[in-house]
């Protein structure tokens, strides 16, 4: 990681409680979402909520805002010492109260300063008055560090400067108290530390609060003054306070989320490499776009069976474009280069020849890219080895029942069937879905990208102990990531990716964090 | 198999740990799946209620005229091409496209088996082969600018709508009256009375009648110790919600023996051909969308097209072959209504992609695709036959029978993305 944030400037912390929720409770049918949840955000803090997905942190959140109106749940709301009772967004949203999700809510052909006051057009009589919607914009802009035209439509920015603009969208509200969930979880290391410095800025200099939903630990660990722990709908013991003195305790903390001690987050495994598995070499691919720009730059990797391999890059890298493009040229065009399989040379033209050669690919984003919500577990862990399971093109069903099964049960999915739309499971399950539907393709390479993004410390190590496993069935593994404690944690062996090159390859023995990142920062040239 | 050695000893315990709770809980989960199964399917199981209703509502208003015998069969030839249509139209849609063009091919394809049984002399059945030949071939035209050249299905079939009528048009001139008796015969006509009478019914019926049920019964049995063989644990209350379903289905199909028994005339009876090619098309089509590869991938490719690439699924062979198979149900439909309408017009099928894809919506199919299913939208087909052939035998006007059905549409939709806010 980069230098922490310097907590000594901070401001000393008032009392004053700015939001109280007091004794939630809420349920959906049957099933308990909340159960007494209590918790105290005072003024000019930021504080964190952690927990497992399905904790019910979500839950919390749209009961603050009004999602859930008042009335579909018991209990009370004091949001500057007065009992509030939200219908909607729009009523939480006049008090000051701001959610932005996880997944951003901009309309991507419009401008910056479009979507800045979307909902809260900047008018003169019936008129849109767009010099003062430009002024007003560039003015929040230079407050959250946008460097931009006001008038670049939202789709030619990236992600980073897209959550940019979602915070300008909320100051333009007169945010009293913002609610960020998961708000790193696309970002690299570079856009998360900026975007964490400018949280810690609005309250310093706007005294904006804040409440942050993540995963990452070591954010939490950085930028909050309070963390508040929700397991399985309840909230688990007193807040704790982090400052200078006493810093937060992940292991700690991590033990009361899941409700144990978690001594190693990373399971003990020790690989026994074979013969290789998968070779590649001089691999190039150009933007589907712009066919003057190389993604992917003479890229030449070996991975043998039983193995696990890091390619750690950061976003942009060219990482994903590389497993995509190999994975049956899902991505790219012009692509060159050779791939041998088992010695033999290959021709992967479509991603239907590439699971043919046994490969898999588990997406960065499984939503868009691993499985289709509308559809049950059952569905979609058949759909990719259909061919498996039927003769002349006709399923045999029974089959499909019996090993999706199987595979749920491996993998420990927590379902109360498998003809449960996957829509409804939590990430961490939904993640053990696409590698269920991966391993019903009888796989002998494995492209896992990102895949324990956005899911929760414990379905995290069953992941680890899976990929384990197949690496000891003598799979080849091939492991994306950017959080590199996890890369360390896991791999056998590292390359690093920078500007679509590979700049380095490590022996786990011989790589540090610090080492890793130098290479993975690597300029052109340098 | 020793796949994965090293979980295998934790998940066959978990596995054990996890039959013992089902065999305790059998019930309670049971009872579960029971009510789950129908609040998952209750804008199935709402839509056939609502038909119910309406059947019922008619049936008292027209003093018991809609379900006798002859006015059932009237309703089957009548609305057939909207029941053929919907099949097609029906995974065109969960394939998140749209057909526009089907009524304007009905017309051209019409036109072009009139020219040759009346003009060109071409006997009636080869005839009928190459108007299924020329569906296929207007399919894969459809099929190859939607799925290879990337042109949106609305803006595609909207060209074709055009495109056809046009044809249709210079084709046709005014009309073109079909004089052959054998072709004719389709939509009026019934399977020959083969074995006789007995009483007032048609022998051949009650024996179909009495196979089919044998064959749910077999079926329904066969399925259920097939999932026991294979190690599926059935829970109880699926137990009986198979054989509930299997109930019903033959009680239907023995109401629907004893109306058709009874058609007919003094010369003919029983089962209308136009059934006999609705019945196979129906099979077919359901067989398709629940127990083949292509079937799923069409709702693996409504549901989520990227996902269904990175599946190694060929979404543009998938969304190809929808269209010819939309094709082959076109031609069909053709068919059937120059056989009734007995003379080539080129104002023909106006107006049938719109009751087809109505009756898509009303039997429930996602307007965003991804969901739907056949039965459920021959539900929706017949939802609007009724209203049809209700409404007409009450007397109602014409206009006010597509203001109506304008309302039920609308209102059906609405009741089913209300339903599902409800639930969350």
């Amino acid at each position: 990681m980069k230098p922490l944030i310097d907590k000594s400037k901070r401001p000393p912390i008032s009392d004053e409680i700015l939001l109280e929720m007091k004794n939630i409770n809420k349920t959906f049918g049957s099933v308990v979402a909340l159960k007494d949840v209590s918790i105290k955000v005072k003024k000019g803090n930021i504080h964190g909520i952690v927990g497992e997905n399905g904790a019910g942190k979500s839950t919390l959140v749209n009961i603050l805002s009004g999602v859930y109106p008042y009335g579909s749940y018991d209990g009370e709301i004091f949001f500057e010492g007065e009992l509030v009772k939200f219908h909607s967004l729009r009523d939480s949203e006049k008090d000051g109260i701001v959610i932005i999700h996880q997944e951003l809510a901009l309309s991507p052909f419009l401008s910056i300063a479009e979507n800045i006051f979307l909902g809260n057009e900047q008018k003169s009589g019936l008129k849109i008055d767009w010099n003062l919607t430009r002024r007003k914009a560039l003015e929040i802009m230079k407050k959250v560090g946008l460097d931009e035209n006001p008038d670049t439509p939202i789709n030619q920015i990236g992600v980073g400067k897209q959550q940019l603009v979602e915070i300008a969208k909320a100051m333009s509200k007169n945010v009293k108290l913002l609610i960020l969930d998961e708000p790193t979880s696309a970002l690299n290391d570079d856009d998360s530390l900026h975007l964490l410095q400018l949280i810690e800025n609005l309250r310093d200099e706007e005294g904006i609060s804040s409440i942050i939903i993540s995963h990452k630990l070591n954010e939490i660990g950085i930028i909050t003054d309070d963390v508040t722990v929700i397991r399985d709908g309840e909230s688990v013991g007193d807040e704790i306070s982090v400052d200078e003195e006493h810093p937060l305790d992940e292991d700690a903390l991590i033990s009361r989320m899941v409700g144990r001690p978690l001594d190693n987050r990373y399971p003990v495994h020790e690989s026994h490499p074979g013969k290789v598995k998968l070779e590649v070499k001089n691999w190039n691919a150009y933007h589907p776009e712009n066919k003057s720009r190389k993604i992917v730059d003479d890229v030449s990797i070996e991975v043998r069976a039983g193995e696990i391999v890091g390619l750690a890059g950061l976003m942009g890298s060219g990482r994903t474009e590389f497993a995509m493009s190999l994975f049956g040229k899902s991505y790219g065009v012009d692509i060159s280069g050779d791939v041998f399989i088992d010695g033999e040379k290959v021709e992967l033209g479509t991603t239907g020849s590439a699971i043919k050669h046994g490969i898999g690919y588990v997406s960065e984003d499984r939503k868009v890219y691993g499985l289709n919500l509308l559809q049950n577990i059952r569905e979609n862990t058949a759909l990719a080895g259909l061919n498996l399971i039927s003769r002349h093109g006709v399923m045999n069903k029974n089959v499909e029942i019996v090993e999706s099964e199987r595979l749920r049960k491996l993998m420990r999915t927590k379902t109360p069937s498998i003809e449960a739309n996957v829509g409804t499971l939590s990430g961490g399950n939904q993640q053990k879905v696409v590698f269920s539907k991966w391993l019903f393709t009888k796989p002998e390479i494995l492209i896992l990208d990102e895949p324990t993004r956005g899911i929760d410390v414990g379905a995290k190590y069953e992941i680890y102990e899976t990929i384990n496993a197949l690496a000891d069935e003598g799979k080849a593994i091939i492991v994306i990531s950017s959080e590199l404690p996890e890369i360390l944690g896991i791999c056998d062996r590292i390359y690093t990716i920078s500007f679509g090159r590979v700049t380095g390859c490590f022996d786990i023995g011989e790589s540090t964090q610090e080492s890793l990142m130098k290479y993975m920062t690597k300029k052109r040239g340098e | 198999m020793s796949i994965f050695k090293k979980m295998s000893d934790d998940v066959k315990k978990a596995n054990e740990e996890h039959s013992q709770k089902v065999a305790a809980e059998a019930t309670v989960e049971g009872e579960l799946t029971l009510k789950k199964l129908l609040s998952q399917n209750l804008r199935q199981y709402g839509i056939v209620g609502a038909l119910i209703l309406l059947v019922i509502f008619f049936q008292v208003s027209t003093n018991g005229l809609l379900l006798l015998p002859n006015s059932f069969v009237a309703l089957i030839q009548q609305n057939a091409y909207v029941l053929i249509l919907s099949m097609g139209m029906v995974m065109v849609i969960i394939a998140t496209h749209i057909d526009l063009s089907v009524g304007s091919q009905v017309a051209f394809i019409g036109g072009c088996l009139a020219i040759m049984m009346q003009k060109m002399g071409i006997p009636w059945y080869w005839a009928i082969l190459a108007a299924v030949a020329i569906g296929l071939i207007i399919g894969a035209w459809h099929g190859f600018w939607i799925a290879y050249v990337g042109i949106p299905g609305f803006i595609t079939t909207l060209a074709g709508m055009l495109l056809f009528r046009g044809l249709a048009t210079l084709l046709v001139g005014e009309s073109i009256p079909i004089k052959v008796e054998a072709y004719r015969h389709i939509a009026k006509g019934f399977l020959p009375n083969i074995f006789g009478w007995v009483g007032p019914f048609d022998l051949l019926t009650l024996l179909v009648g009495a196979f089919l049920i044998v064959v749910v019964i077999v079926m329904t049995f066969r399925g259920m110790a097939a999932q026991t063989k294979a190690g599926i644990y059935i829970p109880a209350s699926a137990k009986t919600w198979k054989l509930l379903t299997m109930i019903i289905g033959c009680a239907l199909i023995a109401f629907v023996t004893y109306l058709l028994a009874s058609s007919g005339n003094a010369e003919q009876g029983g089962i209308p051909i136009t059934l006999v090619i609705v019945g196979i098309l129906f099979a077919l089509s359901t067989f398709i969308t629940t127990s083949t590869t292509f079937g799923r991938h069409i709702y693996a490719v409504g549901g989520n097209r990227k996902a269904a690439i990175l599946s190694g699924i060929n979404t543009k062979l998938v969304d190809f072959k929808i269209y010819v198979y939309m094709g082959l149900l076109v031609s069909t439909a053709s068919v059937v209504m120059l056989s009734r309408s007995a003379s080539a017009t080129a104002v023909a099928g106006q107006e049938f992609e719109l009751d087809a894809i109505a009756a898509c919506f009303i039997g429930g199919t996602a307007v965003t695709g991804g969901k739907g299913t056949v039965p459920g939208v021959m539900i929706g087909a017949l939802v609007m036959g009724v209203l049809n052939q209700g409404l007409s035998l009450m007397g109602v006007s014409s206009a006010w029978v597509k203001t109506i059905k304008g309302l039920v549409l609308l209102f059906a939709v609405a009741i089913d993305i209300i339903s599902k806010k409800k639930r969350g």
